[in-house]
């Protein structure tokens, strides 16, 4: 995003991110309050939650368009949308950002669909890299118990886009499984913070601070964009 | 990387044929696309038609955005994706594969120099669209800033378009001054496309059957060798009769205009 300058972003980034029913949403309401009791000014955010498309997302999601690309698209402008709306400000002025999931949601998504992990990450090649990355791990036996005994599987948490399986349940493993290995991928590369979802909230809760504590404390680091900046050879403005 | 998809860098491997046009507002290029339209189907194609911007989805998204005034250059540039990954998907890749004939108003080289041009850097939209089929055959309608106002001026649109003048972009309160000024930095990216793509130039001052010819001519020679493919019957008459051997007539012709109007 040429039209950004990075360094100015005085604040810090945490994102938590996982697979669906680890816990994120009370884990990040724990952390909002703890963060706020010390005189932190937090905002949080959270996938499709965007002003201009989260709309557009839902109705898609009704079928208007099914095929990856489009979606993993729509995904991209909820971020950025996000990302140059919300995230930035509020950067810029000192606070701490709080993300529910983060890019690497749309790298797994859109990679157990393409088996090509080079051209979503061009996509999101604008994206800030997080100061603190922490990846609630779960296991797919877990992950499946909590869900049935919480909201039940729905059509796209279980990927039924894809096929991989005879039913709701099949499939729902299976494509949980893709991701939580992709996660992990990442989680090495891109060197996320790793806990284990499977503890109670109050265990996870303790080690997410232990986590982010450091990072509260550390001076503004220089901020690049996830993939070098190529593009401002010819504009600046 | 999957091997299967397409990309940008090389030439399709489907057995139908993309035929796409660009330039800008008032360059007279979608005149010259419908003109070619025609003539093709009065040779019997079955052709497909595809616009840029034009899912209800992503215009209601954009209407959206105008109103908050919370559209940035890679939100615009994001959503214009959207909507062309669901096209291309939809509408250009199952025809291609078919074997049919594609034509599209504008394509991904108006991301290119539209989207560069409101600020995010070239490499990036370029990476975006790296999924798109290249065209067989790409047409620039090249077209003097000031020709193009007029034809805008004195044409069926009074004024144009909010995000075709560059509203956004606070170049001016004037729309014609802004579009004036969004245009002909517009007009300068296209230059580098034409190199880049090797895009067909074509001087869109020249008359419109002029132009229509010179472009006739260059689609024929890429369809030299293409075997369209049909799946109706309808416009096959000739061949049908010939079969059972009855002398052409004009009531075959009279059978095939009827089916055209569908």
């Amino acid at each position: 995003m040429p039209y950004l300058n990075p360094r100015e972003l005085t604040g810090k980034l945490i994102a938590i991110e996982g697979t669906d029913g680890v816990g994120r949403s009370t884990h990040l309401d724990w952390l909002q309050q703890w963060l706020e009791v010390q005189g932190y000014g937090v905002v949080t955010t959270g996938w499709t939650r965007s002003a201009l498309v989260s709309k557009t997302i839902e109705e898609a999601k009704q079928g208007n368009f099914i095929d990856h690309r489009s979606f993993s698209l729509l995904y991209a402008t909820d971020f950025a949308d996000r990302m140059e709306n919300l995230i930035v400000p509020a950067l810029r002025s000192g606070f701490i950002v709080l993300a529910d999931r983060y890019i690497y949601t749309a790298f797994a998504r859109d990679y157990v669909r393409s088996g090509d992990r080079q051209w979503i990450r061009d996509v999101f090649g604008f994206a800030l890299v997080p100061d603190l990355v922490c990846y609630l791990r779960i296991d797919v036996e877990t992950l499946t118990l909590r869900v049935l005994e919480s909201k039940g599987m729905n059509y796209w948490e279980s990927g039924l886009d894809l096929r991989l399986g005879a039913d709701l349940y099949d499939s729902f493993r299976k494509y949980q499984t893709l991701l939580i290995e992709e996660f992990d991928r990442m989680a090495e590369e891109f060197g996320f913070q790793i806990l284990d979802a499977r503890r109670p909230p109050d265990e996870i809760q303790e080690a997410l601070r232990v986590k982010i504590e450091p990072i509260l404390t550390v001076s503004p680091k220089t901020r690049e964009s996830l993939i070098a900046q190529t593009g401002n050879k010819r504009h600046s403005g | 990387m999957t091997a299967l998809s397409p990309t940008l860098d090389q030439p399709h491997p489907y057995p139908g044929k993309l035929i796409i046009v660009e330039g800008i507002d008032g360059s007279g290029k979608s005149t010259q696309l419908l003109l070619l339209k025609k003539w093709l189907e009065a040779q019997e194609h079955r052709v497909f038609f595809t616009e840029w911007n034009s899912s209800e989805l992503v215009r209601e998204t954009t209407r959206r955005g105008k109103k908050r005034r919370s559209l940035t250059p890679t939100t615009f540039s994001l959503l214009h994706a959207t909507d062309f990954a669901s096209r291309h998907f939809h509408h250009i890749l199952p025809p291609l594969k078919a074997g049919m004939l594609v034509l599209a108003d504008r394509y991904i080289y108006t991301a290119f120099a539209r989207d560069v041009v409101r600020g995010v850097a070239p490499e990036w939209v370029r990476k975006v669209y790296h999924f798109a089929v290249r065209p067989d055959l790409a047409f620039y309608f090249r077209v003097p800033i000031e020709v193009a106002i007029d034809r805008l001026l004195t044409g069926t649109r009074a004024q144009p378009k909010y995000y075709e003048a560059g509203m956004d972009l606070g170049l001016s309160e004037d729309p014609i001054e802004s579009f004036r000024l969004f245009q002909s930095r517009i007009l300068i990216e296209y230059e580098t496309l034409v190199r880049e793509y090797g895009l067909i130039p074509m001087d869109a001052t020249r008359s419109i059957p002029e132009q229509q010819e010179q472009m006739r001519a260059k689609v024929a020679q890429a369809l030299k060798g293409y075997r369209p493919k049909r799946g109706t019957h309808g416009r096959r008459t000739q061949i049908f009769w010939r079969r059972f051997a009855v002398p052409q007539s004009s009531g075959a012709h009279g059978q095939t205009d009827r089916d055209r109007g569908h």
